[in-house]
């Protein structure tokens, strides 16, 4: 029993977390209908700045500051903010497919700064002994693990009141007249630009939140925990769940998040152990499945956007 | 004598739940030219473009030459005998003279289409002397003549024209209408979508006119050229404002 | 050592320009950014393996070595086959997911599914031919002193050839061929097409086929003179977005141009900065051009 829930408690935590990244996702593209493609970066920007504002310090190592974990959360979405601005200025004046390839360059570039800038990341070996916050409330793991789990949830709740706020203010409805119609938007005195650039660097703030708390919890952080599959399944979640509705963003990275590990465990037990890249394989295969068919089948998600179909989404 | 086409209770627009054509109906006979007419938004282009296949049709028949045609696709219908010249973009401006008139043949066996290919340039030989240019170099009037020649290239029964003048000086347009009415002399029916009203009717046998996408008018072009209500349709006019006072159906 | 850099960046911008064909032809024609085109690369690198070693009963791999190359006849055969088998898989990818969803979504719906797909393609590879890197042939190589100190393979040199010929035989379809013309047609004005009774769903498939079967080609070459690894088409995604962004979605020569630019960029970037950088400059690329010139270079502005 003990051993279930503990287990629930770890899915739910890494569930959550994901949930995060999800619901930015979800104001860039679901609110705002800009394709970011580079979801691993922003993650791998948070985390990162995490490990290097809390973490201890090392040799020829940049950073280890062992400053608190709530100033290691602001740093992370601040330094994932900073990164959306810059980015976001170069990159969101263009449209739809062209936006998701530059994006798409920006993760791929910060992977290889994350692997190769050994004095800022670590390197290939990355940074080890970020503390838990929770590490110093309790001793035995699975109060640590539910109390970890209580901080996510007030998160994730604080983070979905937010944004539903955001969403539900005259600035959300703005943000989806740019979605449907920028040159509409524009001729009601709105500025587009702005605006889109506003929506874009929340989005990589709530990335840059997850990509923390993730390393907050397994402690530390290395290149291949921000790889480009990353960025598939977070999108994945994102379109399970209903792309433009805000519970749909949750529920789809709980779902996601369920069938790629429950299809981990049930494929650990019958793949032979040498056969270990083969069934990561396959559960990516799965992942990639479930995108293409939720494309094709139930294009709204199981919660979708609350009707009032526009061109966008023609259905 | 069946004719080459007809149109009947057309309800068809660009998106399923916001028509533009309420239920319009027509006919074209063979060697007859006729004119559609309408104010801004009347629905005229879209009534040739469902014809042609390029817009869906939700109720009402298309029958070309006897034969259902409803929601046939476009390059179907092209090779059935029904030419579509659009109002804008009519000829592919990175292709050659002649690499326009072979797309125009790709309804046809090659042997056919490169025949055709002759027999077109035999017609309008301006097309012949500047076959290797490319189509974006040429002029708005030479434009609409290979649109045209294109559109001629599989001998359609039936020729759809929309706005064959638009953007052509006057002494241009004219020259236009006179090739238009060449083609339905030689026996094809053509059914072209006009702005220039009083110029297109002068030149074609029948006309209709629509309005917020019905049917409003119609008959030969020597009564609507007289008809003084055509004045008030393009005002804006209601079918029932037409009527005299004591007929209207509502206040 | 300048001119071995450029010698290795026409060589591996050759692969990228017959990869970026098909991309560019897609961005164009099918539009919509088709994210799986550069795992079609993978599969034709491993459609030509799964020849090699089913025929391997007639000899090695692609074939007795000929002169001075590591394979013989049979390498054409196998080229023959990869674009087939290629075409065949990109045309299946066309029916059951992307025809369909053209149909009723927008066209960003179709970018995501080109990510599933993609993700999907990479992986099945992994399963079925684990994730170390294969070599067509073990033969050993020797390379050709060329006038300036550079060396190339003799393989790399033949593979030169056929993508010129492959670029030539493309130009002579676009430019002589009906479908070629009607191609190009589709491209300009797919409704001006239709109503001159062009079948644009039959185009669209030829798309796919002319797409796929460079693709195959690139991948064979890329498979020949590096290695095959499932990941052959996942690193190439940037650098042939960048060839097709260059040179303007839709241009044959445009594709072509910015295959070697990106692939001398690529290599001669390595003088500047350290070489575990070159993954990046193909994204540097790809910003500065839609910064300065976002219709690309041989492309018309929309």
């Amino acid at each position: 029993m003990i051993g279930v829930l503990s287990y629930l408690i770890f899915f739910m935590i890494l569930a959550l977390v994901f949930g995060i990244a999800v619901l930015g996702l979800n104001l860039q593209w679901g609110y705002t209908g800009l394709f970011n493609a580079g979801v691993a970066g922003f993650l791998a920007i948070g985390g990162y700045a995490m490990a290097i504002l809390t973490g201890p310090s090392r040799e020829a190592v940049f950073g280890g500051f062992e400053l608190p974990f709530l100033v290691g959360l602001i740093g992370a979405m601040g330094a994932a903010g900073l990164g959306g601005i810059i980015i976001g200025l170069v990159t969101l004046r263009l449209r739809g497919e062209y936006l998701a390839v530059a994006t798409f360059g920006i993760a791929v570039t910060i992977q290889l700064v994350c692997l190769n800038w050994e004095y800022l990341t670590g390197g290939t070996l990355g940074l080890i002994g970020i503390p838990n916050p929770t590490h110093e409330l309790a001793s035995a793991p699975l109060a640590q693990n539910a109390i970890f789990l209580a901080m996510v949830v007030a998160l994730t709740a604080l983070v979905y009141w937010g944004l539903q706020r955001i969403v539900n203010a005259p600035w959300g409805r703005v943000l989806k007249a740019i979605r449907e119609d920028e040159i509409a938007a524009e001729s009601l005195g709105k500025n587009p630009a702005l605006i889109r650039l506003t929506s874009f660097v929340l989005g990589c703030m709530l990335m840059g939140l997850g990509g923390a708390l993730y390393v907050a919890f397994i402690g530390f952080v290395s290149p291949f925990d921000f790889l480009p599959i990353i960025t598939f399944q977070i999108w994945t979640m994102l379109i399970v769940g209903g792309s433009a509705n805000n519970r749909g963003a949750i529920l789809g990275a709980i779902v996601v998040w369920a069938v790629w590990t429950g299809s981990g465990y049930i494929i650990s037990q019958i793949v032979p152990p040498e056969f270990q890249a083969q069934s990561g394989a396959m559960q990516a295969v799965l992942i990639g499945l479930i995108l293409v068919l939720s494309l094709l089948f139930r294009p709204r998600g199981l919660i979708g956007e609350k009707l009032h179909v526009s061109r966008h989404a023609k259905l | 004598m069946t004719p080459l086409l007809v149109a009947k209770d057309i309800v068809a627009g660009y998106q399923p739940d916001l028509p533009i054509l309420h239920g319009v109906s027509m006919e074209v006979t063979k060697g007859e030219v006729v004119t559609i007419i309408g104010p801004n938004g009347a629905g005229k282009s879209t009534l040739a473009k469902a014809i042609a296949g390029l817009v869906h049709v939700t109720s009402g028949d298309v029958w070309v030459d006897g034969t259902i045609a409803t929601n046939v696709a476009a390059h179907q219908m092209a090779g059935a005998g029904v030419g579509f010249v659009p109002q804008t973009a009519n000829v592919f401006t990175t292709l050659t003279i002649e690499e326009n008139l072979v797309v125009g043949g790709a309804a046809l066996a090659k042997p056919a289409a490169n025949r055709q290919i002759e027999r077109v340039f035999g017609l309008y030989p301006i097309l012949a002397d500047r076959r290797g240019d490319k189509a974006g170099v040429l002029s708005g009037g030479q434009r609409q003549i290979l649109a045209i020649g294109r559109a001629l290239l599989t001998e359609p029964k039936l020729l759809l024209l929309d706005e064959p003048t638009a953007g052509l000086s006057p002494k241009a347009a004219a020259e236009m209408f006179a090739t238009i009415r060449e083609i339905a002399t030689d026996g094809s029916g053509v059914l072209m979508v006009e702005q220039n009203a009083k110029a297109a009717l002068r030149m074609s046998d029948r006309g209709y006119v629509l309005a917020e996408g019905e049917n409003r008018i119609d008959g030969p072009s020597s009564s609507l050229l007289d008809n003084k209500e055509i004045g008030a349709i393009f005002l804006g006019a209601r079918p029932d404002d037409l009527l005299p006072v004591n007929q209207r159906n509502d206040p | 050592m300048i001119l071995q850099h450029i010698a290795d960046g026409i060589l591996s911008g050759a692969i990228i320009a017959l990869g970026a064909i098909g991309l560019s032809f897609s961005m164009k024609i099918l539009r919509f950014a088709n994210f799986s085109h550069s795992e079609l690369l993978t599969w034709g690198a491993y459609f030509a393996l799964i020849f090699a070693s089913f025929t391997a009963a007639f000899g090695p791999g692609l074939g007795n070595p000929v002169g001075p190359f590591s394979f013989g006849w049979k390498f054409l055969a196998a080229l023959v086959f990869t674009a087939i088998a290629t075409s065949a898989l990109a045309l299946v990818l066309h029916e059951l997911v992307f025809d369909r969803l053209r149909r009723t979504a927008n066209h960003m719906t179709m970018v995501f599914a080109s990510f599933g797909v993609a993700l999907l393609l990479r992986h099945l590879v992994l399963l079925l031919f684990g994730g170390d890197p294969i070599y067509y042939s073990n033969a050993l190589q020797f390379a050709v002193l060329l006038p300036g100190g550079v060396r190339v393979m003799p393989d790399q040199v033949f593979l030169l050839g056929v993508t010129i010929v492959v670029v030539v035989s493309l130009h002579l379809f676009l430019t002589r061929s009906r479908t070629g013309i009607s191609m190009r047609a589709v491209s300009e004005n797919p409704d001006l097409a239709r109503v001159s009774g062009v079948n644009v769903a039959s185009i669209v498939r030829w798309v796919w086929i002319i797409g796929a079967s460079g693709a195959a080609v690139a991948g064979l070459m890329y498979g020949m003179t590096v290695q095959l690894r499932p990941e052959l088409g996942f690193s190439l995604i940037l650098p042939l977005f960048a060839a097709a962004i260059l040179g303007g979605a839709g241009s044959l020569y445009g594709a072509v141009i910015g295959g070697l630019v990106v692939g001398l960029s690529e290599n001669l970037s390595v003088m500047i900065i350290p070489t575990t950088y070159k993954p990046a400059v193909p994204f540097l690329l790809i910003l500065a051009i839609l910064y300065f010139r976002p219709q690309g270079l041989f492309g018309e502005r929309q």
